[in-house]
């Protein structure tokens, strides 16, 4: 417990963890997947692991947006931002991720222009101040940002912009999280659902997880105290028998999500029959691309893209990692190959990426990657 | 980039009506509130900010716990922090 005074209220953690622990079954293990990768900066930022009996463990899973982007995107978003005339504009998050040939900070270096913006409005700002420039934003992210990027679209749209475009890389949690259900390689007891996504999409679209596949979801805050208690609240439902879907974080996250986001988004993107997730493969109808109505701003239709398919490093366990099949330091080249400072694999860039949140926060050591390794 | 970040109302833009002035950590910028169309927002009341538009209306006590959460997230809250204010939407 040496985390223990490291944030306020660890009185009330201990008494949760007490709970927590009254709630297990002696002979019984439990695996809960935090799907947010905010989830998994604030575990192991303050050692939440340390608060649970061995017999439960929270296991990461594929909510960083970063970490999802396959190396044939991130080329042919190179790709685009090389074309005469073009600015490509990206959040911070994305500069580092690699490609098969090069990440942005690379193609930068070597001439291409390339900015970081905080909101796609101010990338709309750049192609406004730019007419005689191609300016395209790099759409990463799942429910969370989308909906900015579809309100930036329907302005850009209102105010006549013919400039701009946008790189259309969202993700959806739901498909997601059914192919990881879906997945014969991890039995999970329930999930600790996303926040911010959720303050978008409601509570309703986790029904099924409930309904379908019986496992309980509880959507949570990202403080350690909103985590402890949704890990109380799916091990009650656990011992209750019970497989429900339930808010933890009712002060931010509306039961029906924000139906302006949602309507903005259904007029701005259709859905993909199918996307390549970095490590998880194809999945289908799990991404979003531009709708017809707004093919003038879909950088795809508007530059030839290569599209080529790009394998990923085969010492890189993003995949399994994403899965939460391994943990970050079970991974061959964790610490060692693979650090934030020359990452391999996309979980190693983001913040929110297990492996780099992991690395960080110094929970790390080499004896327990030689024990891993050897079990 | 999925940071939620909590801004204070200061007012609406004048010149554009989906804009509003907000104080982030003592900054001040423009953010979009079309997200929220429909809602009561008066100078005062907190939002929850993701990549320049307010995302949920929060209470007081909320966007302190919020604050107080993303000081401890470090280098990270610094860099979208700097983000920010580098940002000009308006």
């Amino acid at each position: 417990m040496r985390f223990v005074d490291e944030f306020r209220d660890a009185d009330t953690a201990r008494a949760l963890a007490g709970q927590i622990a009254g709630l297990c079954e002696p002979g019984r293990t439990y695996k809960f997947m935090e799907v947010c990768g905010g989830h998994t900066h604030t575990i192991y930022k303050h050692g939440l692991e340390d608060y649970l009996p061995e017999s439960v463990s929270l296991v990461h899973g594929p909510g960083c947006p970063v970490c999802v982007i396959p190396m044939g995107r991130v080329d042919d978003a190179i790709h685009i931002a090389t074309r005469p005339g073009v600015i490509m504009t990206s959040f911070g998050d994305m500069m580092r991720v690699p490609g098969g040939r090069g990440s942005f900070f690379e193609a930068k270096a070597a001439g291409a222009d390339i900015r970081m913006v905080y909101s796609p409005l101010d990338a709309l700002k750049i192609a406004k101040a730019n007419p005689d420039r191609r300016v395209v934003f790099m759409a990463i992210g799942f429910e969370t940002t989308a909906p900015s990027t579809a309100m930036t679209v329907l302005r850009a749209a209102a105010d006549g912009v013919d400039n701009f475009s946008v790189f259309c890389n969202h993700v959806l949690i739901i498909p997601a999280i059914k192919a990881i259900l879906d997945s014969p390689d991890l039995r999970l007891d329930g999930f600790v659902g996303p926040g911010h996504v959720s303050t978008v999409i409601g509570c309703r679209p986790y029904g099924f997880i409930a309904s379908e596949y019986a496992k309980p979801l509880v959507v949570a805050g990202f403080e350690p105290l909103d985590i402890l208690q949704s890990v109380w609240m799916l091990l009650r439902q656990v011992r209750a028998g019970e497989a429900v879907v339930e808010n933890q974080y009712g002060r931010v996250v509306a039961w029906d999500g924000n139906p302006r986001a949602l309507d903005a988004m259904g007029q701005v993107f259709s859905l993909r029959p199918w996307f390549e997730w970095r490590g998880l493969g194809f999945i289908s109808q799990s991404a979003l691309g531009m709708a017809d109505a707004y093919a003038r701003f879909d950088a795809e239709r508007v530059f030839a893209l290569p599209g080529v398919r790009v394998a990923d490093p085969k010492a890189c366990q993003c995949g399994e990692v994403l899965k939460g099949v391994l943990r970050p330091w079970e991974c061959k080249v964790f610490g060692t190959a693979c650090t934030p400072e020359t990452p391999i694999g996309t979980c190693m860039v983001s913040s929110e990426g297990a492996c780099a949140a992991y690395y960080n926060f110094g929970r790390f050591s080499r004896e327990r990657v030689r024990e891993a390794t050897r079990a | 980039m999925c940071l939620g970040i909590p801004g204070e109302l200061i007012g609406p833009d004048e010149d554009q009506a989906d804009l509003a002035v907000v104080d982030v950590s003592g900054v001040r910028r423009k953010i979009n509130v079309g997200l929220l169309e429909g809602e009561d927002l008066r100078p005062g009341d907190w939002v929850l900010i993701h990549v320049g538009f307010a995302l949920s209306k929060i209470s007081e006590d909320e966007a302190q716990a919020v604050l107080d959460f993303l000081d401890g997230m470090g280098q990270a809250y610094a860099d979208e922090l700097d983000a920010i204010r580098e940002s000009s939407i308006g």
